[in-house]
């Protein structure tokens, strides 16, 4: 009896006024989704790092001299032990370090020949990286004290060297020297590598103190046809924090110090936390931008099917004449027209978040973007969709409950 | 002054076009008996339509008195008019004024809908209307589909719907031919005899022959009435 049915007497034209709503939930849905998914994948690995890490790298300086024609020639950089001494001992909000020695060196198991990344490290770092142990035990503090030679590999040693769990037990031999394997852990690995994950290119843990024994600070590499030397202690030192609240401070602080002992910047210092926070904040902005255009977009949706509510009611007059001659009163009349804008609306939210629902799938699928859909957002669409049905329903309903019966009947 | 069902006492409507003032009620004061059959008659602009619709609770008086049922109206409120329309008025207009994009059923059961009736209830009796109106096969068509004497039928059907006291219809054979005027006139007639009040704008002398009594208006006063129990105040 109400709106509905004159609805769908207009399918084509009831169809059309939804499609400014449509498009325009249909967008917010999308575009939410395609920035939460962007954000997403940067916010996971920055999590992955953890908020509580402060992690050090060492970086390579260019040098004002041209190093590499000068055939002997060392190039000295990076952390060192010391730094990692004083980073430890300095700080009261310090909780835990982990440094982190790498060297690329040919390793052979059994038959299999292949140059592993090696990381010579303490057993905090397995506290620090944690990762699922697939088999055997990690690196402890009695391996370090004893000077053992034993090996952690890595899931992607393992891959290479195609070890399993049987391995656990065999000689690993890593240079010139023979190891003990006797564990292997997880590793993880970003897929889109903005940001750098501790273990993402280790094949093998060692003890840190056989590392130096064994192959000392000074590296060889053949670049471009000659040898190139350099001398790392440290590639990396991660950091455990005591409380996020104190992780800024005292980033700033090792920063201090390290600027302190460094006459060159050959160091970088990574916080997870203000990545996070800055990801976090142009999401927000993201959010914000994409959410404008969206409102607009429902803004316009609003205003055409107030518009044609309007038109509706003006070419309905005498329909209104016959009802309020008939007994109905002025809020049946607002409440007939307001049900038609809402029936309107909510239909063209419904078919937006039908529509919001597959564009991000689309995208995900032929793009390859990652997509997220949050029931916020879809939540949030038909709360809009409701509200532009009343909010631009009202107007058109009061006009209509307004109309003069009489001349409203005498309309031709 | 007698128990009339309807009572005008010195009616004026005056409508302001401009500087100019229209009288189309000039103090009129009648009062319609329970269950008498009244044919206003007058030339056009006489006032015809304006005092229907002041009978009709559409409109509202400038001045005087509008007693319905012993209840004076003048100064009700919107929604107590529209209730007063709802539950003691059927109308019947000239040009039918059925909603076209409803059926037939829809149309008759509009007043039991806004009366709150439930649905199962108000298709039975539409139905019943219906058949008393002899349209019961038509239902499920639309005003469109329909001839002018069956549309008019359709609307006496909805007019009585709520079960009214009173009928009011402005030129309700205005649009039909003679035969299917006279076939509505017996519907009316049929009603009044079952004790409706029926009060009845025409311009054909043929028709007014149909009602007890005839009022015969002229510029917005009562000229003269005829009929066997015609009174004035
Ligand atoms: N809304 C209005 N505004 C101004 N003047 C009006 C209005 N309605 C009616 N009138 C005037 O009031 C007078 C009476 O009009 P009314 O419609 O009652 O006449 P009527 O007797 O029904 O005529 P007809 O036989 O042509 O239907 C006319 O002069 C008309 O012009
Ligand atoms: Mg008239």
């Amino acid at each position: 009896m109400l709106g509905i049915e004159n609805l769908l007497l207009h399918k084509l034209r009831s169809f059309l006024t939804m499609l400014g709503i449509v498009f325009g939930v249909g967008s917010v849905i999308a575009m939410l989704s395609v920035g939460e998914g962007a954000s997403k994948d940067a916010l996971e690995q920055i999590r992955k790092l953890g908020s509580e890490n402060i992690i050090i790298t060492s970086v390579k300086t260019m040098d004002e001299g041209t190093g590499t024609t000068t055939p002997n020639f060392l190039r000295i950089y990076g952390l060192t032990y010391e730094d990692h001494a004083r980073i430890t001992g300095t700080f009261k909000t310090v909780k835990q370090t982990a440094p982190a020695k790498l060297i690329r060196k040919e390793a052979r198991l059994k038959e299999r020949a292949m140059e592993l990344r090696v990381v010579g490290t303490t057993p905090e770092w397995f506290d620090l990286v944690k990762r699922p142990v697939i088999a055997g035990r990690v690196i402890v503090p009695s391996d370090e004290d004893n000077q053992s030679p034993v090996a952690v590999l890595t899931e992607f040693g393992a891959r290479k060297l195609l070890a399993a769990e049987n391995t656990i037990g065999q000689a690993l031999r890593i240079g010139g020297d023979y190891f003990e394997v006797i564990g292997i852990v997880k590793s993880e690995s970003s897929e889109t590598g903005s940001i750098q994950i501790p273990d993402q290119e280790i094949d093998v843990y060692i003890p840190l103190n056989l590392a130096r024994i064994y192959f000392g600070d000074t590296i060889f590499r053949m670049v471009s046809g000659s040898f190139e030397r350099e001398r790392v202690e440290l590639h990396q030192i991660i950091v455990r924090i005591e409380g996020t609240k104190n992780v800024e401070s005292t980033a700033l602080a090792i920063e201090e110090m390290l600027k302190r002992f460094h006459k060159k910047k050959d160091y970088a210092l990574y916080v997870p936390l203000t990545l996070l926070r800055q990801a976090e904040a142009t999401k927000r902005t993201f959010n914000i931008v994409l959410g404008s255009i969206a409102c607009i977009s429902l803004l316009v949706g609003g205003i055409g099917i107030m518009n044609i509510m309007l038109a509706t009611v003006t070419e309905r007059i005498r329909e209104i004449g016959i009802r309020r001659a008939i007994g109905a009163k002025r809020k049946q009349i607002i409440s007939q027209f307001l049900i038609e804008t809402l029936v309107l609306s909510i239909a063209g939210g419904i078919i937006g978040i039908g529509m919001g629902i597959l564009i991000p799938l689309l995208i995900t699928c032929f793009a390859g973007m990652p997509t997220v859909i949050t029931p916020g957002s879809i939540m949030l669409s038909l709360i809009i969709s409701i509200g532009i049905g009343v909010i631009f329903g009202l107007y058109p309903a009061v006009r209509a409950a307004n109309v003069d019966p009489i001349v409203a009947l005498r309309h031709e | 002054m007698s128990k009339g069902i309807l009572r005008l006492e010195n009616a004026c409507k005056i409508y302001h076009m401009g500087r100019q003032d229209v009288k189309a009620l000039a103090g009129v004061s009648i009062s319609f008996r329970s269950g008498s059959f009244w044919a206003i008659m007058g030339p056009s602009g006489s006032g015809k339509s304006t005092a229907m619709n002041i009978l009709g609770c559409l409109d509202r008086l400038s001045s005087g008195r509008y007693i319905l049922e012993g209840r004076d109206v003048s100064a009700l409120d919107d929604d107590t008019l529209s209730d007063l329309r709802l539950k003691r008025l059927g109308f019947i207009f000239q040009s039918f004024n059925l909603i076209p994009q409803l059926t037939v059923q829809r149309n008759i059961e509009m007043p039991l809908y806004y009366l709150g009736w439930e649905v199962t209830r108000s298709t039975s009796r539409a139905r019943e209307l219906a058949e008393k109106v002899g349209l019961e096969s038509r239902l499920n068509h639309r005003p469109a589909e329909l001839s002018g004497g069956e549309m008019q039928r359709v609307a006496i059907a909805r007019a009585l719907a709520n079960d009214p006291q009173i009928l009011l219809a402005d030129e309700p054979t205005g649009n039909l031919d003679t035969v299917t005027g006279n076939q509505i006139m017996g519907l009316l007639l049929d009603l009044n005899q079952q004790g409706k009040t029926v009060i009845m704008v025409t311009h054909e002398p043929d028709i007014a022959a149909f009602a007890g009594q005839r009022l015969y208006m002229r510029d917005g006063a009562i000229e003269r009435i005829e009929g066997e129990t015609g009174e004035t105040i």
